[in-house]
């Protein structure tokens, strides 16, 4: 269990000083970094090292460091969290690298997603479309009972399933046309399956595409690499609903 | 100073209804006059911000995420309560507020805690009717699980994700709101300073993290909903950004900091698996639900795998010693059985700091898939982060720093002591007393923020000339110049060591003499200890780049400054409070069987501290508790 | 926003245009099948049906076929110059999971196949790049009438290496195309799910390949020597 095995990895890491600068990468060396370790610990020792000899450290995005918030974004090798299946950076762990690994490890990279430091970049546009759309139009108060309404567990699971979206970006930043279908069609398909989104279905889908569309997110070329770097699995059968739901509103 | 909560009185079943007939109204036509700061959009901000965006006064909303999507209510997996009674078990309000009371060890206020336990049925009405996907059975009805330390049936739940079901709920209507421009939303901005205007709380000043500038906000009410503080810890079940700083800048500016002594610390998180380890990873308390925890009973026997050890061997200690709630105890209940075991050197995995949580019976009862289905995503996270598969070996669990019930003193208006400043939520110490019960969290945050501030701010703003007071004011410059001085200060010092350093140490202090259990002689050792790390820290840290830019080391270091200051005054509340009560457990007051025994003749009231400055003892501000509904009892789970 | 500018309604209008054209490679296919003699006079009676449906109606087809080229090609090169800018840098690791050969090169599948619908229709129907053999200059006798000799000029073109090689060039080509195409038309139109999914993904590549080997057949039988014009 406590293995004192330690690692020795060569990472290559896009730095940038801020949005206007043209960025690099900068190659770095971790050294002591057990298979225990999560990838932003190994980042974070490595970042200590920086500090004391008076560079600057290493900047990405964090905050929960189990799974949730959906804060943390970086491409590893290539892949949007590092590529293991269901799983965040920061639930990475250090036992899926070997020693004397090389890691490029980049921002996520998208016309939508602006670099703001580092490996830190702007997804705001991801709050425009939920703005344009991705709620139900209810007051605080005035609302009936929670059993008035039934849904049978079926629909309530499959609801739930495009709800886990985290908002992390990944599907964004896996799709080579840097598209926000995957995070669009969770939210547009987990209101449509409710009755309580149903009412506002239309418009819904309208605008929170059209704002897709504003933001400068690609278009899907049903590459489904989304799915394949969505932390949560979620399905693209939610980005077919959602194109059933806008041509279901061309005819509403 | 005694301090009035200024509860309704009369009846407790009438006295929400009747405080908020008493309570005076905004014209419609004057609340846009009107200007909100609502800082941290978590469960209560987002709830909060979206409630009065609606209500028509204008809210500025502020969060140090880059979304209000990421606060770390998303990351509360098992569930909320309600007393809506559907599954017909014996549930009422009455009832859960009971509950809340006792697990709470008598140390909270009974107004607010009824309050909460009626509101608790309007805020499922509400999340079903923002499309949150709660469980529901196959034809359809609301589904309802027990949770720790409950006997009924009354937590609502979404798979393992409620927490971020409900946030993503009230960002939801939070979004709708800044849509139609009632919510101005400004995110990565961390609140630096709170600006009082002759006693009154007229504003904040943020750092913009990404491009370091100073801002200055003015309102006519600030609401604080910024969650807990028990990364004071270091190691903690919270988010890597959540800090007391918020709070304790306004506790600096005189809003008195009530019992911060009461953390929680929860009984099934991963155990540390060494030093470099950032944060610890809880998994849902439902877990006991159908595993048992058990330590060998030999100390010979902890080197061995657990399948070796027979069942006569094992000491499944929560059901020896509390039969009737067993594996189901209230949480402090565990955690200090949980410690117990491993001071005793029974403890397993790595540093012996682990007990099993076992799942071998409940798979042979129920199957395998049975369990899958329950707790999947638990079993899955426990894999990813210590590679070992649950189904097949025992998992290994230990407490962990959880929640804060401590927080910033209000009323039952939740206004603090200074005009004009609101708090929700975590934030502030209302209704958990000194333990908060599996599933009310939630339900506090979302209470707080729908149900609660909108009417009582309106009782507020009426007293007050909107837009009196504008950021112009000389106040504002004072505060921004005394943030650039600190952070000129950190920038300045250049010293060997990092901020995660000082932090570290900070946690190791905090965890191994303010922790689960505590003593005269562990506190006197901090209240010693702490002062010097603090000093220091402002001689020898190193932050490096510059202000005026994004830093993160530099958001890190006013944190920890501000933890520094706080852990000190968390000591000196747990050394002031000479007895045990729920989170708060001093070794010097137990019963002969090891339970907490609480002095209700001294301290059953709530402890709020006024800053004095920092080389200054604080002083102690008490409001008493008074118990007519439900009546003073020792809380046993025997 | 118009449905013809929306990210979505762009793609429908794709998936469309492109099953149409789908739909009628199999028919295409079906009728060039009767090179092998299952309708008795062979290619050129089938040649001479077909010439003789009333005139609006194989304008009014050829018509409808250029309309979905047109619109297929328009809007696949207009969504594919937003594509490359929705990602303005590359990863210096590449590294796919889901997406394929044929997913990620549509748009060059699809310009060597519009180069290559110039070549067949220059070929074929209008006859003018090998005028010797050109059908409609060699009528030979058919049903007690003279027909064009349409088998004839299949067959000399086929028996020429470089033709048949252009030919079953762009049949693999037409197969990457499709082996994409097919199943994302449903994923386009809404109508697949997790459990239909990967059995349309399927269903697509087996189209497409029953496709590939129906028209490479042609060629490759002729060219062999195994089907005499």
């Amino acid at each position: 269990m406590s293995d004192h095995k330690t690692m020795t990895l060569t990472l290559i890491v896009w730095r940038q000083k801020n949005a206007n600068d043209p960025g690099k990468f900068a190659t770095y060396t971790a050294t002591n970094i057990t298979e225990h370790h999560s990838f932003l610990e190994m980042l974070d020792c490595v970042n200590e090292d920086l500090i004391l000899a008076g560079k600057e450290p290493i900047v990405f995005d964090h905050d929960c460091r189990e799974g949730i918030c959906g804060m943390c974004s970086q491409v590893i090798n290539g892949a949007p969290h590092g590529g293991q299946d269901r799983t965040t950076v920061c639930q990475l762990h250090m036992r899926k690298f070997k020693d004397g690994d090389t890691i490029y490890i980049e921002p996520w990279r998208a016309r939508a997603f602006p670099i703001i430091r580092d490996l830190i970049v702007d997804r705001a546009a991801l709050d425009t479309i939920i703005q344009a759309g991705g709620y139900t139009s209810c007051h605080t108060g005035g609302v009936p009972d929670g059993n008035a309404v039934l849904i049978p567990k079926p629909i309530a699971e499959e609801a739930t399933d495009a709800a886990e979206c985290i908002g992390c970006g990944a599907c964004v930043a896996g799709c080579p046309n840097g598209a926000a279908m995957l995070f669009t069609g969770a939210k547009v398909s987990q209101l449509a399956l409710l009755p309580q989104g149903k009412a506002e279905a239309v418009a819904r889908v309208k605008n929170m595409t059209a704002a897709m569309a504003e933001c400068g997110f690609g278009n899907c070329s049903n590459h489904y690499e989304c799915q394949a770097a969505c932390p949560k699995g979620i399905n693209v059968k939610f980005i077919a609903r959602m194109n059933r739901e806008f041509l279901k509103a061309q005819f509403a | 100073m005694i301090l009035d909560g200024k509860c309704p009185t009369g009846p407790i079943e009438k006295s929400w209804d009747k405080h908020r007939f008493d309570l005076k109204l905004v014209n419609p036509s004057n609340k846009r006059k009107y200007n909100i700061i609502m800082v941290g959009t978590g469960l209560a901000g987002a709830a909060a911000a979206a409630s009065l965006g609606e209500l028509g006064y204008n809210v500025q909303a502020f969060c140090y995420q880059d979304s209000p999507r990421r606060a770390h209510s998303i990351a509360a997996q098992g569930g909320i309560n309600a007393a809506k009674n559907y599954p017909s078990d014996g549930d009422s309000i009455l009832r859960l507020m009971y509950d809340t009371i006792k697990g709470g060890d008598f140390r909270a206020r009974e107004a607010d805690v009824w309050r909460l336990s009626q509101v608790s049925n309007n805020i499922i009405d509400q999340c079903v009717a923002q499309g949150v996907p709660f469980a529901r059975d196959y034809a359809g009805y609301l589904d309802n699980r027990s949770f720790g330390g409950a006997q009924v049936s009354r937590t609502f739940y979404s798979r393992g994700l409620t927490g971020q079901q409900l946030l993503l709920g009230a960002y939801s209507a939070l979004s709708r709101q800044i849509k139609a421009g009632t919510v101005t939303m400004h995110t990565r901005r961390e609140m630096l300073d709170l600006v009082v205007v002759d006693g009154v709380a007229k504003g904040i000043t943020v750092r913009n993290l990404v491009s370091g500038e100073l801002e200055s906000y003015a309102a006519d009410a600030v609401c604080l909903a910024t969650g807990g503080y028990v990364n004071v810890f270091y190691l903690s079940t919270n988010a890597k950004g959540c800090s007391v700083t918020a709070n304790w800048k306004a506790a600096k500016k005189g809003a008195f900091f009530a019992n911060p002594c009461y953390t929680q610390i929860h009984p099934t998180c991963i155990p540390q698996a060494g030093e470099y380890q950032s944060k610890l990873t809880l998994m849902s308390e439902s877990l006991r639900n159908d595993g048992r925890i058990w330590v060998p009973k030999k100390k010979e026997d902890v080197g061995k795998l657990p399948a070796e050890i027979a069942d006569a061997d094992r000491d499944y200690y929560l059901e020896r010693k509390y039969p009737s709630f067993g594996n189901l105890a209230p949480r402090d209940i565990s955690s200090r059985s949980a410690k117990e075991a491993c001071d005793a050197g029974l403890g397993v995995g790595p540093g012996g700091r682990g007990v099993y949580l076992d799942f071998a019976d409940s798979i042979k009862r129920l199957s395998e898939d049975t369990i899958r289905e329950r707790y999947g995503n638990l079993f899955e996270m426990y894999e990813k982060i210590t590679d070992e598969n649950g189904y097949k070996r025992p998992m290994r669990i230990y407490p962990a720093p959880h929640y804060a019930m401590g927080g910033l003193w209000v009323d039952y208006n939740l206004m603090s002591n200074i005009p004009g400043l609101f708090v929700l939520g975590e934030a502030n110490f209302s209704v958990h007393g000194a333990n908060r019960l599996g599933a009310s969290a939630l339900m506090q945050g979302l209470s707080d923020g729908y149900f609660v501030i909108p009417y009582t701010i309106g009782g507020y703003l009426v007293t007050v000339k909107p837009g009196a007071v504008t950021a112009d004011h000389p106040e504002f410059k004072k505060s921004v110049d005394d943030v650039k001085a600190t952070n000129n200060k950190f920038l300045s010092i250049n010293g060997k060591k990092t901020v995660t350093e000082f932090h570290r140490e900070l946690g190791k202090v905090m965890w191994n003499n303010v922790g689960m259990a505590r003593s005269k002689e562990s506190l006197t050792e901090a209240i010693k200890v702490i002062p010097q790390i603090r000093d220091e820290f402002w001689k020898n840290v190193k932050v490096s780049g510059t202000g005026a830019e994004l830093n993160q080391q530099l958001e890190n270091a006013g944190r920890v400054a501000d933890f520094l200051e706080f852990g000190e005054l968390l000591a000196r509340d747990a050394m002031h409070r000479e007895e045990s009560c729920g989170g708060h457990f001093r070794v010097e007051h137990q019963l002969p069987d090891g339970e907490a025994m609480r002095n209700d003749a001294d301290f059953s009231y709530v402890g709020a501290w006024e800053y004095k400055g920092n080389d200054k003892e604080p002083e102690l501000h008490k409001e008493p508790l008074k118990f007519e509904t439900i009546h003073l009892a020792v809380r046993s789970y025997k | 926003m118009q449905f013809t500018s929306s990210s979505i309604g762009r793609k429908v209008l794709m998936a469309i245009t492109g099953q149409a054209m789908v739909l009628f490679a199999v028919v295409h296919l079906l009728g060039n099948s009767s090179i092998f003699g299952w309708l008795s006079g062979g290619i050129n009676a089938y040649a001479v049906h077909l010439h003789s449906l009333p005139l609006p109606v194989i304008v009014g087809f050829r018509l409808a076929l250029l309309v979905m080229v047109c619109v297929h090609i328009w809007f696949g090169i207009q969504v594919t110059i937003e594509n490359r800018g929705g990602r303005p840098q590359q990863y210096a690791v590449k590294s796919t999971q889901k997406a394929t050969f044929a997913s990620e090169n549509m748009i060059w599948t699809g310009v060597l196949l519009l180069a290559f619908i110039v070549y067949h229709l220059l070929h074929f129907t209008f006859q003018v790049l090998y005028p010797d053999t050109a059908a409609l200059k060699n009528l030979v006798p058919l049903h007690n009438e003279m027909v064009p000799n349409v088998l004839g000029m299949v067959a000399a073109g086929f028996k020429n290496f470089f033709v048949s090689f252009i030919y079953a060039g762009a049949m693999v080509v037409l197969f990457l195309h499709l082996s994409h195409g097919i199943q994302s038309f449903f994923q386009t139109m809404g109508w697949s799910n997790d459990r239909s999914q990967p059995l349309i993904i399927k269903f697509g590549s087996l189209v497409a390949l029953v496709l590939f080997l129906g028209y490479v057949t042609i060629p490759l039988t002729i060219f062999a020597g195994i089907l005499k014009g």
